[in-house]
This record gives structure tokens, C-alpha cells and sequence, in this order.
């Protein structure tokens, strides 16, 4: 109970740690925060700019004004999109869950992926298999997410035609039933997933092939080959589980990427997530809607953060005991 | 020294990211050269495919050739992953060092402040970053080295810990020195070792956090550079496949070289790994 508190304590303080960061880039940008907030277009209209000014206690001590920022934070009061005619909360909100399909489609693949071939790797140490995986894996490690997207649509869709190349669903789908609609969906989700996927597979199917040689010199695998189990009982029994153990913790730790990940491949395929919010913000220079987005994403990653410690306890038993 | 570049060069990684870094450099340097007009000069017709009218690589929508583009991208893309690389070094290193050398409250503040930049998305503080501050080649410099450095905090205080309880240190305060020199000269060099590694990687990380950023439009309006070409080429890429196809290659050869660089780095200044 006492642990819980304290984890609790310390995602609030996260929390309100990355807004006074937010609360310091408007104060360190050029200019007037006021007209920061307002976005270029409201700029000029001076009582527009006074309205904001009172808002955000502007005319106050700045240890006042970020008060203020925070207490408007706890009561998720992301403040208001000039561009848009909408408030921050409704846009992210209304956003939510394409990223949420997206990402969490796309962690599961590469944890997957990433685990399936880094064993296959690591179980062929040294052969051909294993130079195909490494060498795919060291290269797709380098290579932009945006523009693996963008190959990835010339190829699959321009080319040969086999998947959508951008959306979230068929223009018609709205007249369709709920079974037609959820395989439109799904069509249009195989191509930004798996682009999303790519790299941290890449990342995932090297950890797990070191991970996986690592295991096989462990007292526990010889005494189950001693006992005369066969490979494959060892592997799937002993090793897979404790290599995965390693790749489960950085996974874990990769979420922050994955998402930004998500930003640059929801502006690809025109995705309507979170993303693709953030590119149309940084487009029109929508700052409030910048801020809420990015505000919004760490407090995703802290949420994704306390699944795959979840995750952690279901494969390692050890992790809950203390 | 010589030992560690024997080391380095027998490593097939190494030579081969050598060679290809030094394709990446040449191309930098050869660009004002071999390409005079500037990359955003509108020279040719728009939508040449590749290897007509002249143009090696073709031109974009609006007849801007992309092999001078790609060429003059090279050294944007250099000088931006070196510069934040060090950005994230000086600040990493340093927050480590006091973190790893002092321990009690520096240690708690240090890796609290650390732990709270890994949660978040360090791309979009990036953006969010070089959005407020207006691109620029320096506010895109800071925005990478900003949101980079906690890795190297975290590796820097770990080697840190461990240096500064060897005899030697002991000995040296003993003699008197102070902290700053013992620091200085007697734990950072016996640390140095896997912090050049990590600093290498974070070379190539700094470059595709770039090329990212100039794809959303973010990029320094002045410079020429590969991400901006592709977010250029993206909404006609059923028509003009060379313009985004090329100086994404473009990047993904710099990012290897860097990368196969600091393994063979990592196995020529870790001998003790490499041997296993």
C-alpha cells in the first residue's frame, strides 16, 4: 500500500514536472507569452490579447502565473485553440484513440516481431539466418521512420496497389456496418503499424539475440539438457521466458520514442491521431494545442510505462516479491 | 593507442563505416563544388525523373535539382548531429560527474531531473522546443542536445561511482588536490571510454532527430537539408518517387556508417567484451 503511495506520489510530481517545463518554454520564448499563447493570428488583436493576459495571470509574479498554469493543469484546462475554435482538451481528446490503436498495435508487433527474431537469431548464432537478421536489423535501426513509410506506400500501395495509403477509413465507411467498418479500419492500419513497428523491432531483435545467447550459458539450461529435455522444451520452457526478460524492461523504457515515432508516422498516412495534431499545431504554429499535445503524450507514456511494469511482474514472478 | 586503432581497423564494422563516413564527408565538402548554384535555385524544369536533361538525381515540383540538394544536405546533417552530440555531452557529463562525484542530495536532484526527461517523448519536446524558439541551425542544435542527454548522465554517473572509489582517487585527495582537478585528471579520463562510445551513437540518433524535425517543416529555412526534402516529396510521391527515394538513402548510409563507427569504436576501447 505504502509503495503504491509513493509510485503514485511520484507519477503527480513527473506530471507536474514536465508542465513547469512547458510553463518555461513559453517564458523563454521571443516576445510576449500572451501573443505566443494567441498564435499569429490573434496576435494583433489587443483585447484578444488582454483577455489571455487575465487568463493566465500574466500581470503577475511568474511563481503566480505558474500556480496558476499548474492548478489549471490538475483541472485538465489545457487552455483554448484560437485555430481551431476549440478547446484543447476536446481536440486531444477527440484524438486520442487513433494513437492509442496505433501505438499500442505497433508495440505489440515489434515486441512480437522483435522476440520471434532475435531468438531465431541467437538460436543460429553464426549462420546465414542469423548474418539476414542482424544485418536487416542494423540497417532498418538507421533508417527514418517517415521515409520507411513513405517507401513502404510507393511500394505497397502505389505499386502495387495492395493496401490504402493514407486515412483511417474508407470515405464511404461511414455508411457501413460495424464489421465492414472495423476491416476498413484495419486496412488502413497495417501499413502506419507496421511502419511504426519497424525500428523498435530492429531494436528489440538485437537485445533479444544477445539476451537469448546470453541465457543458453546459464547453469539451468545444461542441467535441463542434463535431465535429457529436448531443444525445444529448453527453449520454450527455460530460455525464451528469461531472455525476454531484458527486452520487456527496455521496451518499457522506448515508449517515450514510440510515440514520438507516432507523430512523424501519423503525418505520413495522414493518420487522425494525436500526431497528426501535432503536425497541423506546428503547421498553423498553434501553440496551446502544442503545449496539451505534448503535455498529453508524457502522461501517455507514464500510463504505457505502468503496463509494461505489469507486463514485467506476469513474465518475471521475482519483480513482485520485493 | 595504437593498439586500440589496430584494433578498430581490423573489424570489418569499422572499415566499412569508415569508408562510407568518409563518402558522407567528402560529399560535404565536394558539395560547394561540384554543385556552385544554391540547392534551392529553381534551375531546370519541375518533375525531371532521374537522369534526363542533365540532372543525375532529377528535379523537384519546382525544378530544384535534388542531387544538388542531397549534396548540400550532407554537411547540414553532419554539423547538426556532431554539434548536438556535444550539446548532450557537456550536459550529461557534467550532471553526471556531480551527481556520481558528490552523491546525497546532488545524486537525488540529479536523477530525479533525469528520470523526468526519459519519460518524456523527446521528440516532441524537440518540437515543441524548435517550434517556440523559431528554427534555426542553433535552436535545432539545442532542442536535440536538450532532450538527449540523459543517457549520457546516466552512463557518466555510473563510471563515475565506480573511478571514484579506486585507491588512486583516494590517494589524490589525500595529497590534497581539489575536486576540480581530481575530476578532471584522475576520474573523467579512467571514465572517458564508454562515454565516447555512447557520444558517437547519439551522433547518428541526433541525425535522424534532424532529418525528423525538417520533415514536419521544422528545419532551418536557410539550409538545404534531407528531411525537408522528403516531407517535400511526400504529398507527390506517386508522381515523383526520386524525390523523397534519394535523400532518404541519403540518410540511411550516413546513420550506418556513424553507427558501425561506434560499435567497432566500442569493441577496440572495450577489449575485454570484444574478446568474449
Amino acid at each position: 500500500m505504502r509503495k503504491l503511495l509513493t509510485s503514485a506520489l511520484g507519477i503527480v510530481l513527473t506530471i507536474f514536472a514536465i508542465a513547469t517545463i512547458n510553463f518555461m518554454l513559453v517564458r523563454a520564448a521571443p516576445g510576449d507569452p500572451a501573443a505566443v499563447m494567441a498564435g499569429e493570428a490573434g496576435a494583433t488583436d489587443e483585447a484578444f490579447l488582454a483577455q489571455i493576459r487575465a487568463e493566465y495571470g500574466l500581470d503577475q509574479p511568474h511563481l503566480t502565473q505558474l500556480g496558476t498554469y499548474l492548478g489549471k493543469v490538475a483541472t485538465l484546462d489545457l487552455g483554448y485553440s484560437v485555430r481551431q475554435g476549440e478547446s484543447v482538451a476536446t481536440l486531444v481528446m477527440e484524438r486520442l484513440g487513433p494513437t492509442l490503436l496505433l501505438t499500442l498495435s505497433a508495440f505489440g508487433i515489434s515486441l512480437l516481431g522483435g522476440t520471434l527474431f532475435g531468438a531465431i537469431a541467437g538460436k543460429r548464432q553464426g549462420t546465414w539466418t542469423d548474418l539476414a537478421i542482424s544485418m536487416v536489423a542494423l540497417l532498418l535501426f538507421a533508417t527514418p521512420v517517415f521515409w520507411l513509410g513513405l517507401m513502404l506506400v510507393l511500394v505497397l500501395s502505389v505499386k502495387m496497389g495492395m493496401l490504402p495509403a493514407f486515412g483511417y477509413a474508407d470515405i464511404r465507411a461511414a455508411s457501413y456496418g460495424g464489421f465492414e467498418y472495423s476491416l476498413s479500419v484495419l486496412r488502413h492500419l497495417i501499413l502506419p503499424a507496421l511502419t511504426l513497428s519497424a525500428i523498435q523491432m530492429a531494436v528489440y531483435t538485437r537485445l533479444m539475440r544477445a539476451s537469448l545467447i546470453e541465457v543458453a550459458q546459464e547453469d539451468y539450461v545444461k542441467t535441463a539438457r542434463a535431465k535429457g529435455l529436448g531443444e525445444g522444451q529448453i527453449l520454450r520452457g527455460q530460455m525464451l521466458r528469461n531472455a525476454a526478460i531484458p527486452v520487456v524492461t527496455f521496451a518499457g523504457l522506448q515508449v517515450g520514442t514510440m510515440i514520438g515515432g507516432a507523430v512523424v508516422v501519423e503525418t505520413v498516412f495522414s493518420w487522425p491521431g494525436l500526431g497528426r495534431l501535432t503536425f497541423d499545431a506546428v503547421t498553423s504554429r498553434d501553440y496551446p494545442v502544442l503545449l496539451g499535445l505534448f503535455l498529453v503524450m508524457s502522461i501517455l507514456v507514464i500510463a504505457v510505462n505502468l503496463l509494461t511494469d505489469l507486463l514485467h511482474r506476469l513474465i518475471d514472478p521475482r519483480v513482485g516479491v520485493h | 593507442m595504437k593498439n586500440v586503432l589496430s584494433t578498430f581497423l581490423r573489424r570489418p564494422a569499422g572499415i566499412v563505416g569508415l569508408t562510407l563516413l568518409g563518402l558522407i564527408v567528402a560529399m560535404a565538402l565536394l558539395a560547394p563544388v561540384l554543385f556552385p548554384v544554391s540547392p534551392w535555385d529553381m534551375s531546370a524544369r519541375p518533375f525531371v525523373p532521374p537522369g534526363q536533361d542533365g540532372l543525375l538525381l532529377g528535379s523537384d515540383t519546382m525544378g530544384r535539382d535534388i542531387a544538388s540538394g542531397v549534396w548540400h544536405g550532407a554537411s547540414v546533417s553532419l554539423i547538426i548531429g556532431i554539434a548536438s552530440a556535444l550539446t548532450s555531452l557537456v550536459i550529461g557529463v557534467t550532471l553526471g560527474c556531480v551527481a556520481g562525484y558528490f552523491g546525497g542530495w546532488f545524486d537525488l536532484i540529479v536523477v530525479r531531473i533525469t528520470e523526468v526527461f526519459q519519460t518524456i517523448p523527446n521528440f516532441v519536446m524537440a518540437i515543441v522546443v524548435v517550434a517556440i524558439l523559431s528554427p534555426s541551425m542553433g535552436t535545432i542544435i539545442f532542442a536535440i542536445g536538450v532532450v538527449s542527454w540523459p543517457s549520457i548522465a546516466r552512463l557518466t554517473r555510473a563510471q563515475v561511482r565506480t573511478v571514484a572509489s579506486r585507491e588512486f582517487v583516494a590517494a589524490a585527495r589525500c595529497q590534497g588536490q581539489i575536486t576540480l582537478s581530481i575530476v578532471m585528471h584522475h576520474i573523467l579520463p579512467n571514465a572517458f571510454t564508454p562515454i565516447i562510445v555512447a557520444g558517437s551513437f547519439s551522433v547518428a540518433a541526433a541525425i535522424l532527430i534532424e532529418a525528423s524535425l525538417s520533415f514536419m517543416g521544422l528545419g532551418d529555412p536557410n539550409h538545404m537539408s534531407w528531411g525537408y526534402m522528403i516531407g517535400a516529396g511526400r504529398t507527390v510521391i506517386r508522381q515523383a518517387w526520386w524525390m523523397s527515394v534519394f535523400p532518404g538513402i541519403a540518410i540511411l548510409v550516413t546513420v550506418v556508417a556513424i553507427n558501425l563507427v561506434g560499435e567497432a569504436l566500442n569493441d577496440a576501447l572495450n577489449p575485454r567484451i570484444s574478446r568474449q
